[in-house]
Parts: C-alpha cells; structure tokens; sequence
C-alpha cells in the first residue's frame, strides 16, 4: 500500500499541480502581451520646461488679430505640441520625436545667411536671439489633415534678410536643416533625402506674417518642435516651416525642397493650404484641431487670405500646388 | 498541445488584452493628443496582425508539425474581423461623424480607403460563416474555396496600410514581407510533390 501511494500522484495533486501551471502560463503570457503593447505605445514624454525668452512683445489682442498675427482660436496645450511632431531627422513617428530629441544638443549654433547678397553673415544663435522677439499665434496646419494653434516667439525673417541685403537677382530663398546623423539620428536611415531642405520665393519670405521662430510659450523651442530656431510660414502646409536651421541662400532660381523631391505629384514648391485641392492619396477639405472630437473645414491659406492671396494674384492654384 | 480547451482561453483572454488597454488609456486621457487618431492607428494595426496570425497558421502548422494550431485559427480570423470593425467604427465615427452618406464618395476618392474597405468587406462573409453549422450547410471543399478569400483581404489590408503612410514605408514593407511568404508557402507546398513528411519536427 505504501508503494502504490509513492507511485501514483493522487488525483487531488494532479489536478493541483496543472491548475497551478495553467495559472502560471496565463500569468505569464497577459503580462508579456501588456508588456508588449506598453513598450510599442509609449506614454506621451513629460514636458520639459525651456529657458524663459525675455521681453516677448505682444501686440494689442485687436489689432494683432486685424494683421494675423494673432488668432482667437483656442491655444494647443504645451503637452499636445510637443508630443504630435513630424520630425523625420529623430523620428517617423509622432509620438516618438519627442522621445528620440531628448537632449538634442544646440549649442553652439549658428546660421549662415548667404548666396546672393552683397553682406553674407553667418549669425551666432545668441546673436539671433537678440531681434526684438514677438509673439505670434498662428494656426498650423500639417498637410496630414490636423491642425493646432501655436503661440510662437520669434522675428520677421525681413528682418534678418534686410541686414544682408539681398541683390536684385535674388528670387527664392533656400533653407537647409542641420546635417548631423549623430545629433539626429534618423539621418541614418534614408526615408528622406538628408538634410532636409525648403523654399520660399524672395516676396513670401519678406511677407510679415513669414517668421524664424525661437521659442513658443514664451520659452526657448523644445528640440522636437525646431529648436533652436526655425521658419514658420503660416499659410503653408507645416512641412514647409522647416526645422533647426543652420542654412539660408538666397537663389535666382527656384530651389529644390524636400518632400517635393520625394514625392512631386503629393507636395508642391507652393504647398499654400487649399481644401480644394486634394492630396492625391486624402481630401484637404477639412482637418481635425487638436483637442476636438468633429473636424473642421479647412481655410484657403489657412486662413491668412487677407494677408496674402494678393502674392498669388493671375496664378493658378491648382496647378502651383 | 494536449489541451486545447485551456490554449483557446489562453489566446482569448491575449487577444482581449489591447483592446483593454486601448480603452483604459482612452479613459486616463494617456494616448497623446490626438486619441482619435490613435484609436484608429491601434485597431488597425490589430487588426493587420490578426489577419497574419490567422494565415500563419496553416504554415506554421505545417512547418513545426503542430496540427491542433488549426483549432485556434478561427478564434483569430474572429478577432481580426472583430478589430476591423473596431477600426471601421472609428473611422466612420471620428473622420466622418457617422455621416454614412458621406463615407461613399470618401471611398472612391480615396484609394487607400477603397483598399481598406474592400479588405473588411471581404472579412465579412467569412465571419458569417465562421460557424460549424455553416461549414456543414456549406460543405467542407466549398466553404474551404470561400475562405480563401481572406488571402485578398489580408493583402488589401497591407496595401491599405502602405498607401497611407507618407515616406516611412518600413513597417507596411514587413507586414508586406511576412504575407508574402506565408501566402507563397502555400503556393510552394501546393505545387512540389508532397514528401512523406514534411514537418522539420517528428509529430508527437
């Protein structure tokens, strides 16, 4: 009797014994599978504050509005711009720039503002961060289909053109994000043809409302919006605010730009928001506002018609897209 | 697998846990700024990594020999239909606002929605006949020729996938990859002749 015991589990351990492993293998699989999706949907990155900007000027609330340089919309949270970023140089995701630009060293930092002008220069950023800064809250809008609204710090890009006197050849000008696959690391990869570069013609980069923005919320740009400066052209699809700047040319001729080179029948030199040109692949009639739950419609010019449709005056814009 | 019962609850109660986490992090407000956006995203991509599941197992069964693997191919061709339809929700609820009327003349302008589109509808008849009954009422030869209609909706879905993307076409490329080669496994196992056996692994 004692030997058969020893031999036979009893029924009752048995059943213990596989319940216990039944458990475990639950156990075990529900908390990979988390664990899993947690790793692939990181938590949005926690804000990091900026240095305060000094002696932002901003402009009677009415008369900002008259001159679009203000908007009465709802401003975007601080927390919703910089973790929805299009930064291709860290990161193709959105959620994942924020956490790939940590610590994106910007200093030093220098642009040089050259081709044809009679007083090229290259500009120290300390230097640039000396321009009377304003603030402009603009409407942004990503060619995607969402939009935000953004209180920028920053100066007319007139401003910095006018100290090098562009000569009476210049027609377009040029601007070319940093070049630097260790500081962005993205730029191994080839989604996109490094460095990432843009244009404007001549009158469009002297339009008011065209500026280098070098902070937001009245404090230095975080790194995954731009830092530590960058072109904001708010009547554009927000691929042509090109980002982190270190070169601007002025050219005679119309210059390449990035996502044209990419893709040339999705995204034109032009680029002016238009719902009633459709990209190729969606519709450009509506966008969702960050922080909404319906869509809006989308504005000619994002809005900015007033200030400058008379650039595009006899063009066609369906062709110039 | 002695225990197919209990690997069913086990893939069942994995399947779920997504959406779950999906939904409590709706609730905290943790998904970013555009939980829309990201709503879609996540039943979409689900709803592509079912779809591969489901037609992984065939393969897999047949590379590692593991033939009780079929038992749990229609608990997963369920879920991808399940998020589908999830995804098709978000879709019709936050891009267009339940204006059905409007999701028509979306789906013609749009290519990469057509592509989406047709890989649901294509889900749909096999979700209906999903059921034992079904494959009876059907016959096995039948209802096995119908349900190869999701080899088009899984390669619909990828090309959906890879339509919408604008330059970082890497992940639709994978997906794009692995369906390729579970699909073309078949076509090569269809047309060598047939070895005595062909699992790398002895059945048990």
């Amino acid at each position: 009797m004692a030997e058969n015991s020893d031999k036979v589990t009893d029924k009752e351990v048995y059943l213990n014994r596989r319940r216990f492993i039944q458990a475990a293998v639950m156990a075990g699989t529900a908390t990979a599978t988390t664990l899993i999706y947690r790793r692939l949907n990181p938590p949005p990155a926690p804000v990091v504050e900026g240095d305060k900007l000094a002696e932002v000027a901003k402009a009677p609330t009415a008369e900002a509005v008259k001159e679009g340089f203000a908007v009465n919309d709802q401003v975007t949270p601080l927390e919703a711009i910089t973790n929805y970023n299009n930064f291709y140089e860290f990161d193709t995701s959105k959620s994942g720039v924020a956490y790939a630009a940590k610590g994106f060293v910007t200093r030093p930092w220098a642009v040089s503002v050259e081709g044809l002008v009679n007083k090229p220069k290259v500009f120290d950023l300390d230097e640039l961060l000396k321009f009377p800064l304003e603030e402009r809250i603009y409407r942004l809008r990503c060619v995607e289909g969402w939009s935000m609204v953004i209180p920028w710090v920053g100066f007319p890009l007139n401003k910095l053109l006018e100290k090098v006197e562009p000569t009476s050849e210049a027609r377009y000008v040029a601007f070319q994000t940093l070049l630097d696959p260790e500081r962005m690391p993205n730029q191994r990869t080839g989604v996109l043809d490094w460095p990432y570069v843009e244009g404007l013609r001549l009158d469009e980069a002297m339009h008011p409302l065209t500026i280098m923005a070098t902070g937001m919320y009245d404090e230095t740009l975080p790194p995954q919006d731009g830092a530590p400066i960058r072109l904001v052209v708010p009547w554009k699809y927000g691929f042509k605010s090109i980002k982190s700047v270190v070169k601007i040319t002025l050219v005679a001729g119309e210059p390449p730009t990035t996502w044209n080179i990419q893709a040339p029948d999705e995204y034109g030199f032009y680029s002016n928001v238009n719902p009633n040109v459709p990209h190729p692949r969606w519709s450009q009639a509506t966008e969702r506002r960050i922080g909404e739950y319906s869509r809006r419609n989308t504005l000619l010019f994002n809005g900015y018609g007033e200030q400058v449709a008379h650039l595009y005056q006899g063009m066609d814009l369906v062709k110039n897209y | 697998m002695a225990d197919v019962r209990f690997l069913k609850v086990v893939v069942f109660v994995n399947s779920l846990i997504p959406l779950v986490l999906l939904l409590w992090d709706l609730y905290r407000e943790r998904v970013g700024p555009n939980p829309l956006q990201f709503a879609t995203t996540t039943t979409g991509m689900l709803t592509l990594i079912f779809l591969s599941l489901t037609v992984a197992i065939t393969p897999l069964r047949k590379i590692f020999g593991v033939n009780s693997l079929v038992k749990l191919r229609r608990m997963l061709g369920l879920f991808a239909f399940f998020y589908g339809a999830l995804h098709l929700l978000t879709y019709i609820w936050f891009d267009r606002g339940f204006n059905l009327i409007s999701v028509v003349p979306d789906v013609v302008k749009r290519p990469f929605i057509l592509a989406g589109m047709t890989a649901f509808l294509l889900m749909v008849p096999l979700a209906i006949t999903s059921t034992n009954k079904m494959v009876k009422r059907l016959g096995g030869k039948r209802w096995a020729n119908l349900h190869r209609l999701v080899y088009l909706s899984v390669i619909a879905a990828v090309v959906h996938f890879w339509m919408l993307v604008k330059s970082d076409t890497r992940l639709p490329l994978t997906f794009g990859f692995i369906v390729l080669f579970l699909l073309g496994y078949r076509l090569l196992t269809k047309y060598m002749p047939a070895e005595p056996n062909t699992s790398l692994f002895p059945r048990e």
